[in-house]
């Protein structure tokens, strides 16, 4: 009898434990989305937690199932790469904002061929893409590259296997300078590629580029910069061929239009004099109409990302992103005052 | 309730603390009957969850998902289609299978018939810790050294003379040169499933009964005529029930294939084209997947598929091993 009220006592004992520190931490917010602004919102996860008294628990599952879970309310905000459009939105009662942005570079592994130095176009790259520039030495290539010896090497195009906001991103800009690009395979977070290796995460693209003469990918600039692979130069809009730069990444920041529902700015291929054409910003997805348990993490997610927008954006840049520009956080903060309220009818936000 | 609990054959309790000891016994023996249920219905759950949740997905293409090579994921245009996926995963776990089986039974025969006793525990226990190896480890492993060498030593040395070949050159010669590839998938696969297939052969092997190999040793036979024509009929059919559990293996390995088959969802023609698996297409597109979106639907069918194909593997090594399972 005495052995099984203690084997009672202590299973009871073993399920509770877990539950504490839930009531230890009382102002912890949890979030769940996107994978590319995973390292940015950990920095600024530690960095708020003194001022604040605010602890973030983010978890880089990936934008569609940041974007289920914040359906289901499971988390106090999602993170996703690709906008949900303004319909999308208003079916879920969400809220959405940009918080970085990041661009998308190629990398090529050419013999003999220097970082930068490389310059493409548009429809070369998605020749490149389609299968229909298969050596390296192809005339259109020599073309632009007259100071480049370019080797006879077959065309090895790598692309993210796993289906990413990269890869969203990335056939986005394909499907808006090519028309062939467009009626093909499309823009979506994974296409059917018509030539080409997949591999797993930015690791993996980088890393078969890496061992392959001859190959060309994607991966995002905060990826390249931080391992060194040898980026390209791309023309844009405006016909000047840019170098992966911050002030490029920045000018194109400047002259996008934010005032898209869900600030869902598009800066894709955009016009201007040394603008990088393929850049997009990673958004977050708040409820509009939190439960009453909800309310304090809906609060606390706005003073987190209040205190990101002030303090956070020299974090960023280290970690080579782009901070979305000062004119834009007025906004948001005026959309979370005007949108977010809690089951009483009243703004949460009210500084 | 006690009292029905306790059947005819269970064992009379001690004198004494006959009440406790009933009790207790009766626990067990619904805790235990419990354990033997919930795995069934943990079976059944996640079948069922497979068919219904892939149920939009069978509707709206029909049987045409079964041979339809279209995965097309673009909004407005979505189509799926499991051949591509299903072929990878047959036919890389078909080579790999190929590759394997000559190696696992030179190791059986070795260990069983040639091996003096001091090599036979090393090597025997080798084998056990390559079973225990985490398949991301392959993965990794593969990636790094595995892929870099299939790339530069097989298929740029030969791939391209045999892709010359009349008739069959077609199954060597690719455009993809980054080395990631069917061939290579295959390859680790093999490595991974060696362990499985030694084992199970080297215990069939040493169950051939010593005076069979002896009378033909004594009538003249060779190793190979005695491997040849007594140990091999005497256990053929565990040997074909432990390729079958290799395959079954092979089938459902996500991890370490996803690493090194190139991830393409075209239909592959060449050894060294990539291409893709039931397992890798589910491991890279869930996480992206909407929820009650048609392609979320799609890849709960492909998983329903891939477990239906599983079962039919290990049914059927069931089967062929139930003789020696029985003894």
């Amino acid at each position: 009898m005495n052995r099984r009220s203690f084997l009672l006592a202590s299973s009871a004992a073993a399920f509770a434990a877990p539950a504490l520190p839930a009531f230890a931490q009382a102002a912890s917010i949890t979030g769940a989305g996107a994978t590319f602004p995973r390292p940015v919102y950990e920095r600024w996860g530690q960095a708020a937690r003194e001022p604040l008294s605010v602890t973030l628990n983010y978890q880089s599952i990936g934008s569609g199932g940041g974007i289920n879970q914040i359906t289901n309310r499971t988390v106090d905000f999602g993170a996703t790469d690709a906008p949900l459009t303004a319909a999308q939105l208003t079916e879920r009662s969400l809220l959405q904002f940009p918080t970085v942005m990041g661009s998308v570079v190629l990398i090529v592994n050419i013999p003999g061929v220097a970082d930068n130095a490389l310059r493409l176009t548009p429809e070369v790259v998605a020749d490149l893409f389609l299968g229909r520039i298969t050596r390296w030495n192809d005339a259109k290539l020599v073309e632009l590259n007259r100071d480049i010896r370019l080797p006879n090497l077959p065309v090895s195009p790598t692309y993210r296997a796993d289906a990413s906001g990269t890869t969203f991103v990335f056939t986005t800009y394909l499907a808006r300078v090519s028309e062939a690009w467009k009626s093909g395979p499309g823009a979506a977070t994974s296409v059917q590629w018509p030539v080409g290796n997949g591999a797993r995460g930015n690791e993996g693209v980088s890393n078969t580029v890496r061992n392959t003469p001859g190959a060309i990918g994607y991966t995002e600039n905060a990826y390249a910069t931080v391992n060194r692979l040898i980026t390209t130069q791309l023309r844009n809009k405006a016909g000047n061929f840019v170098r992966p730069e911050m002030p490029n990444f920045l000018a194109a920041a400047e002259v996008a239009d934010w005032s898209a529902p869900g600030f869902a700015a598009d800066l894709i291929d955009l016009a201007g004099a040394n603008v990088w054409p393929i850049v997009s910003p990673t958004f977050i997805l708040l409820p509009t109409n939190p439960a009453a348990d909800k309310v304090a993490g809906s609060l606390n997610t706005m003073k987190f990302f209040d205190w990101c927008f002030k303090n956070g954006a020299e974090a960023a840049r280290r970690l080579e992103y782009i901070p979305v520009p000062d004119a834009v956080h007025g906004r948001v903060r005026a959309a979370w005052a005007a949108q977010v309220k809690n089951p009483a009818g009243q703004p949460i936000w009210t500084a | 309730m006690s009292q029905a609990v306790i059947g005819a054959d269970a064992p009379p309790a001690p004198t004494g603390r006959k009440t406790a000891g009933r009790l207790g016994d009766s626990i067990f023996e619904w805790l235990c009957r419990g354990a033997g249920i919930l795995v069934l219905l943990i079976l059944g759950a996640i079948i069922l969850t497979l068919f219904i949740g892939g149920l939009p997905a069978f509707q709206a293409f029909g049987f045409q998902f079964l041979w339809s090579t279209a995965w097309n994921p673009v909004e407005g245009r979505e189509n799926y289609g499991a051949f591509i996926s299903i072929f990878g995963t047959v036919v890389s776990s078909v080579l790999a299978i190929i590759f394997a089986v000559p190696v696992a039974f030179g190791i059986a025969f070795f260990l069983t018939e040639l091996a003096p006793e001091w090599l036979k525990r090393p090597i025997g226990t080798a084998i056990e810790l390559l079973a225990a190896v985490p398949s991301i480890i392959f993965g990794m492993w593969g990636l790094f050294v595995l892929v870099p060498f299939v790339q530069q030593h097989i298929q740029l040395s030969f791939g391209e003379t045999l892709g010359e070949l009349p008739l069959i050159g077609f199954l060597f010669a690719s455009n993809s040169f980054t080395g990631t590839s069917l061939f290579a998938a295959a390859l680790v696969l093999a490595i991974m499933i060696l362990p499985f297939i030694a084992a199970t052969m080297r215990d069939v092997f040493s169950q051939v009964p010593p005076v069979f190999k002896e009378s033909a040793y004594g009538l003249g036979a060779t190793r190979w005529e005695v491997v040849r024509n007594v140990v091999l009929p005497y256990t053929r059919i565990s040997v074909v029930g432990g390729i079958m559990l290799g395959l079954g293996r092979a089938l459902g390995e996500t991890m370490a294939v996803t690493f090194v088959i190139g991830n393409a969802n075209r239909l592959a023609t060449s050894l060294f084209d990539p291409s893709t698996t039931i397992a890798s297409v589910v491991a890279m597109e869930f996480p992206e997947s909407l929820m009650g979106s048609l392609k979320q639907s799609s890849l709960l069918a492909l998983g329903f598929l891939l477990f239906v194909i599983s079962f039919l593997v290990l049914a059927a090594s069931r089967y062929l091993l139930r003789s020696r399972l029985k003894a």
